[in-house]
């Protein structure tokens, strides 16, 4: 039975926030400027989808489409404008670390502070204090106020506390972007463990590679709207077109596909396709184009994200002199950077045919191929420069 | 709270209807963060004081020292004042204080309203919980005082402390409610709320002796009724001369010219028994209607702030 019943059921939801310009809290201003100032914003806009028992989703989109609004319309803390959200099972909603944290408490007492208020009661708050501590590492420190504690000492403990909660349904609202890295993969296999348990986790998040790396589906949110749903590879691919369109001066119409890339592979030096690449070696990007019908003066235009979907490297056959002129028959283009500088990490590649100007796109491919350079030692440095060392004799 | 986990929980645009016995339950399964709010305000309204706790007793002998003055001057001093006082003005202090905490509870927690789900009504009842506990110190100093100096208020008078405690909770809880939801929105609130309590500190037989406002209210009737009934329309009256009777218990104390003095209004212990509960019943459908105002906009209170 416990199949059949989603575990968060989204029927046509939609939110609308009044904006005011300045937000009257006195008895006067609501008298005197009654209907001024006030307008609708539309944060969300028919959202519906369902989320079976034991699945991850992610919930992606560009800041203000409405992914926290969402989570905390699922979380109870706002009630929608319009639409019916259902939940079962007890849901823990992780949309601030130490929500509720006082700073004239200790550790030990906010531990059961912020418990009680995820639903933890005393009795369960004992069992699985020893392992909050711990997992927050704060054993010196657990009977210390926490106004003493830094920033990330506070975040740490706030997390520990949210994973012990024992939650069925678990929301996270971008709160695995905090404290360091080390922390943080802490946090991610934690939330791993959750979702082999068979819990259901909705998960808010800009870094989208965490989404791949935990959530089986993903939602994308764009304005309001619901802008593509599905697994969550196929989501995440979306959403980095979507952001490639501001990286680069795409249009944003889509292709034409009046040119068809045929095929895109990565070469190192030997000329075999590789995926893994080191640091300082060179890499070919090889684009085969295949013209539906002639085009006039194409431009080809390579694109490097890192796994944050950061703008990592831009180049295009205009920045090279390289005037491909009438393009009515199969091409083949290579771009050949000779020092890679990355040091560690996934990076995607993405290629698109376009006008000169940028505003015709005959074809695009986006993110469909990654390459990864292995650490180049166990504390990576942020670029890999080619040095030579010399030697003379005075 | 497994109990709760198989039940599916719907929430919709439509300010859902209270209905008191489900979120009584609601509010039940979260009682743990009532009790570690109500923690969290003694200990941080104590540890960063000097005198701790003992500000709790500090504030009645303040009372008892400025009005002991003012009657002396006055003239016409009410016998055993001290206690007379004190009967009163804790029940008050209870009240006033938990009203004022209760204004600022929601807005003082934006940031549990904003980020984490729970019955809001913990708010506003932890503002009265922080507050009992003073209560129930300072009437137990108090008692223990009266026993070691000998005081003597023990008998069926001292059972009024029951329903005085209770209608004094139904009146609390359900003013703290409405005040601490029409304060998100209207913070004029909080500030007229210290006006109206001076008024009300006075309006009510605390300092002055019940017998007194019996006299001149008795003085003018409202339809053939003497206006003094019609005075317990003010719920704290009521409460106040509970705990007067429970405590101070001698009705007409003999005074210093040797003649019994009137201080007490000249009830009878099935009288105040009968006025308190009336005006407790009373003070349930205050509750319902500001429960009721609370529920409603509560849905609400993670945007308005």
């Amino acid at each position: 039975m416990i199949q059949t019943v989603p575990a968060v059921d989204i029927d046509h939801i939609s939110k609308a926030f009044r904006r005011y310009k300045q937000k009257p809290t006195s008895l006067k201003a609501r008298v005197t400027k009654r209907k001024l100032e006030a307008e609708e914003f539309r944060a969300l806009d028919d959202i519906s989808f369902r989320i079976q028992p034991g699945t991850a989703v992610g919930l992606i989109g560009p800041t203000g489409s409405g992914k926290t609004t969402l989570l905390k319309i699922i979380a109870g803390v706002l009630r929608p404008t319009a639409g019916t959200v259902t939940t079962h099972g007890r849901i823990a909603a992780l949309l601030e670390l130490g929500a509720g944290f006082h700073q004239e408490l200790t550790g030990r007492e906010n531990v059961y502070l912020n418990a009680s208020i995820l639903g933890l009661s005393k009795k369960d708050t004992d069992k699985v204090f020893d392992a909050i501590v711990d997992f927050a590492e704060l054993d010196d420190f657990i009977d210390t106020q926490v106004k003493f504690y830094s920033s990330g000492m506070f975040v740490r403990l706030g997390f520990a506390v949210a994973v012990h909660v024992d939650p069925e349904v678990f929301l996270i609202d971008e709160v695995l972007a905090v404290g360091d890295e080390g922390f943080q993969q802490k946090c991610l296999r934690r939330v791993t463990q959750f979702k082999d348990e068979g819990r259901t986790i909705v998960f808010v998040t800009h870094v989208v590679d965490q989404v791949r790396q935990i959530c089986s589906e993903a939602v994308m949110l764009k304005q309001g709207v619901m802008h593509a749903a599905g697994p969550a590879d196929d989501v995440v691919r979306e959403y980095r077109r979507l952001l490639l369109q501001k990286d680069v001066s795409y249009s944003m119409q889509k292709e034409t596909g009046d040119v068809t890339i045929a095929g895109v592979t990565l070469l190192d030096d030997t000329g075999a396709a590789s995926q893994r690449f080191d640091p300082g070696e060179a890499l070919t990007v090889q684009v085969d184009l295949d013209p539906v019908t002639p085009v006039d003066d194409p431009v080809v235009s390579l694109t490097l994200h890192d796994q944050h979907n950061i703008y990592m490297y831009g180049w295009d056959t205009a920045e090279s002199g390289v005037d491909l002129g009438r393009l009515g028959l199969p091409a083949r283009v290579r771009f050949r950077l000779d020092a890679l500088p990355y040091t560690s990490g996934k990076y995607w590649v993405t290629v698109a045919v376009t006008s000169r100007d940028k505003s015709v796109m005959h074809a695009l491919e986006e993110q469909r191929h990654t390459f990864e350079v292995p650490p180049i030692s166990a504390n990576p440095p942020v670029a890999y420069i080619h040095t030579s060392v010399e030697v003379e004799e005075l | 709270m497994s109990d709760t986990s198989d039940r599916a929980i719907v929430r919709t645009s439509e300010s859902p209807r209270l209905r008191p016995v489900s979120r009584v339950r609601d509010i039940w399964a979260f009682r743990e963060i009532l009790v570690n709010l109500v923690r969290k305000e003694l200990k941080v309204k104590y540890t960063k004081s000097v005198l701790g706790a003992a500000w709790s007793m500090l504030n009645p002998l303040f009372y008892l020292a400025v009005f002991s003055f003012v009657m002396h001057v006055i003239g016409r001093p009410v016998p055993d004042f001290p206690i007379y006082l004190l009967s009163g003005v804790i029940a008050w202090s209870f009240f006033s204080g938990s009203l004022t905490l209760a204004t600022r509870s929601i807005i003082d927690n934006t940031s549990l309203v904003k980020k984490v789900y729970f019955p809001k009504e913990i708010l506003p009842l932890a503002a009265v919980g922080t507050s009992i506990v003073d209560f129930v110190l300072q009437y137990m100093v108090l008692i223990v005082y009266m026993l070691v100096t000998g005081y003597h208020f023990l008998g069926w008078n001292t059972l009024l402390f029951i329903p005085a405690t209770v209608t004094m909770l139904i009146v609390t809880v359900a003013i703290s409610f409405w005040v601490a939801a029409v304060n998100v929105t209207y913070r004029d609130v909080q500030h007229l709320l210290n006006l109206l309590l001076l008024a009300w500190f006075w309006l009510t037989p605390i300092v002055y002796p019940a017998a007194l406002l019996q006299e001149k209210s008795n003085e003018v009737s409202i339809g053939g009724v003497s206006a003094f009934w019609f005075y317990f329309i003010n719920p704290m009256g009521s409460v106040v001369m509970g705990f007067q009777r429970a405590l101070y218990a001698v009705v007409a104390p003999i005074g210093a010219d040797g003649q019994p003095q009137q201080v007490l209004a000249d009830l009878t212990l099935g009288q105040l028994w009968l006025i308190l509960t009336v005006v407790g019943v009373a003070g349930l459908g205050l509750l319902w209607f500001c429960w009721r105002t609370f529920f409603r906009l509560s849905g609400d209170f993670a945007e308005e702030l």
